[in-house]
């Protein structure tokens, strides 16, 4: 893969909180078009690790480089411009609930856009057709719709500005599987229909079959080695069931395994 | 786990405080020198703390002036900020005023009686009244009401991500979420400080006047004798460095909420407890330096007596 082809790598990026040590040398390339999941059980990293991909945590050492620029380089206002390339999907939606539904998807074009508010208007209606969610919740809260319903919202307002990169944080977790599986369609279509760069965290491996191009797995530093990479495979989800590293397999098959020893030996 | 982290600012490291029980759990006994060793270790520990979460709080309020000199916050979000805090907080400072002004009253009459000076009881409670009572009541009111509020609703959107959002939209949050806030504390404390003003004189002359039947026109005569603009502008000018406080302190920690409901009550009942503890320290410092400006410039002062 040629160096140009990559939307975002890190180089040898380190993320420690206080002195807990959270990702050690993460060396990530994400072709642009791909569509990338990090899996991994809670407590990883993985969501972190997403963080400072857009800049909202900082890495404790090593660099972020998002189409060739370092993100530590640019100023406040040219993170600004280079935030907007990007949509994040948070894990509850991360809705504003002092706002209606329609205030919170044109929430961005309104910060960078000057559009007039017929147009807004025109614009939200579609991003939530777009999610299957009909003109009558514009005038909704969040806390008036259901999980599902939020997190299509969110991803709406992630689409809103036509974003290059799409970041999506569990973006099934807390959902029943058939909205679940709504949501992997969306994902899809949304890939379909735009030329976009997805990262998506999840732990559910239906969404990472689905979805993904790619699949990489972040493994917790607690129960690493000191020479082990963090990234225990990386490679397509065709072939994630024959992974050579038992850990792998263990957590595609959602087998507890020996961690049942570890949870008895924590109670002692 | 991962969501403990989101407020990206490193919180103080706690170098000492582990030996403690880590002692307790080996069962290991300390000796005397030991134990003197880790006390101040510990004391150490928390004065780094204290300075290091000091030193935030100036940073975070260094960059909001920033961000408030660059660009001036939309409509949109100024005037509801405006409503919220000083529309919504005038009846609260009303009411806290006249009362303080009739209590005022009660508490100072029967000395002021017993040397036959209850008409200089309008300088007293009028002087007391725009120099301190005022401003620094209507201060509290604010911390308790707006502050708390503030720290709360912030609180609230860092833990349920909703400042994240904001930042992953481009926008910036302390542009968008303090600098609105900071700018209505400061605007409208001073208005809000006269209400109480006058809320408390009036309060004051009611109960000296037709309940405790002072004269009137020597009530209002001593009032003016002694209270001059120098008095009144004192506590206004007082005011917005109060406000400011509150604004800066309240959002700081809400911004820097721990995750859960109990690390959103903690930060609104921590903004309303440093900003008090600030609006006092503040009140008695600027209290010296108007008053060496105002002998600086004027020598002779009436006495009340």
């Amino acid at each position: 893969m040629l160096a140009q082809d990559d939307i975002l790598e890190t180089h040898d990026l380190h993320v420690t909180f206080g002195r807990q040590p959270v990702l050690r040398e993460i060396n990530l390339q994400v072709p642009r078009g791909q569509t990338l999941a990090l899996i991994g059980e809670s407590g990883c990293g993985k969501t972190v690790l997403l963080k400072t991909l857009i800049g909202l945590i900082r890495p404790t050492a090593g660099k972020v480089v998002f189409d060739r620029r370092e993100l530590a380089e640019l100023d406040d206002k040219q993170l600004t411009q280079e935030r907007i390339r990007f949509g994040y999907v948070f894990q509850n939606a991360a809705l504003f609930d002092s706002m209606t539904i329609a205030q919170n998807v044109a929430f961005p074009l309104r910060q960078h856009r000057k559009y007039r508010s017929d147009e807004i208007e025109k614009i939200v209606v579609s991003r939530l057709a777009e999610v299957g969610l009909p003109r009558s919740v514009i005038t909704k809260k969040p806390a008036e719709l259901s999980g599902g319903m939020r997190k299509r919202v969110g991803l709406a307002r992630a689409l809103v500005m036509n974003p290059e990169v799409l970041l999506y944080d569990e973006p099934t977790t807390g959902l029943d599987p058939i909205m679940s599986d709504v949501i992997n369609e969306l994902m899809m279509r949304t890939r379909s229909r735009y030329p976009v760069t997805s990262i998506v965290v999840t732990h559910d491996m239906n969404t990472a079959r689905k979805v993904a191009d790619r699949v990489v797995m972040v493994y917790p530093l607690a129960r690493l080695d000191s020479h082990e990479s963090q990234m225990i495979y990386d490679g397509s989800p065709d072939q994630i069931d024959q992974a050579a590293d038992p850990r792998v397999r263990q957590f595609v098959r959602g087998e507890a395994g020996e961690r049942l020893m570890e949870m008895q030996a924590d109670d002692q | 786990m991962t969501s403990i982290f989101n407020g990206s600012i490193p919180q103080a490291s706690r170098f000492h405080m582990s030996s403690a029980p880590q002692d307790a759990i080996s069962g290991r006994s300390r000796g005397p020198i030991e134990a003197i060793a880790n006390a101040i270790a510990d004391l150490g520990a928390l004065t780094i703390d204290w300075v290091t979460a000091l030193g935030d709080m100036i940073l975070f309020a260094l960059r909001t002036f920033s961000w408030m000199f660059s660009r001036l916050p939309r409509r949109e979000t100024l005037v509801p900020s405006l409503y919220q805090i000083g529309v919504l907080s005038l009846p609260v400072v009303a009411l806290t005023g006249t009362f303080i002004g009739m209590v005022l009253a009660v508490q100072s009459y029967s000395q002021f009686r017993a040397m036959g000076l209850e008409t200089r009881l309008g300088a007293v409670i009028n002087l007391t009244l725009v120099r301190e009572l005022g401003p620094v009541l209507a201060a509290t009111m604010l911390a308790g009401r707006v502050g708390s509020a503030m720290a709360a609703e912030l609180g609230t959107m860092r833990v349920t991500e909703q400042i994240d959002a904001l930042v992953s939209m481009g926008t910036n949050p302390l542009q968008y979420l303090v600098v609105p806030r900071f700018l209505a504390c400061l605007l409208l404390i001073p208005s809000l400080t006269i209400m109480a003003d006058f809320m408390g004189v009036a309060g004051g002359y009611f109960y000296s006047v037709y309940i405790l039947n002072i004269d009137w026109f020597h009530y209002w005569d001593n009032s003016q004798r002694f209270v001059g603009t120098y008095d009144l502008f004192t506590g206004v000018f007082k005011s917005l460095f109060f406000g400011a406080a509150i604004a800066i302190v309240s959002c700081h920690r809400g911004f820097n909420c721990s995750p859960g409901a109990e690390g959103v009550g903690r930060a609104a009942t921590a903004a309303f407890v440093y900003s008090f503890v600030l609006i006092l320290i503040l009140d008695l410092f600027l209290g010296i330096l108007l008053d060496a400006i105002y002998y600086s410039i004027w020598s002779d002062v009436p006495s009340l007596i």
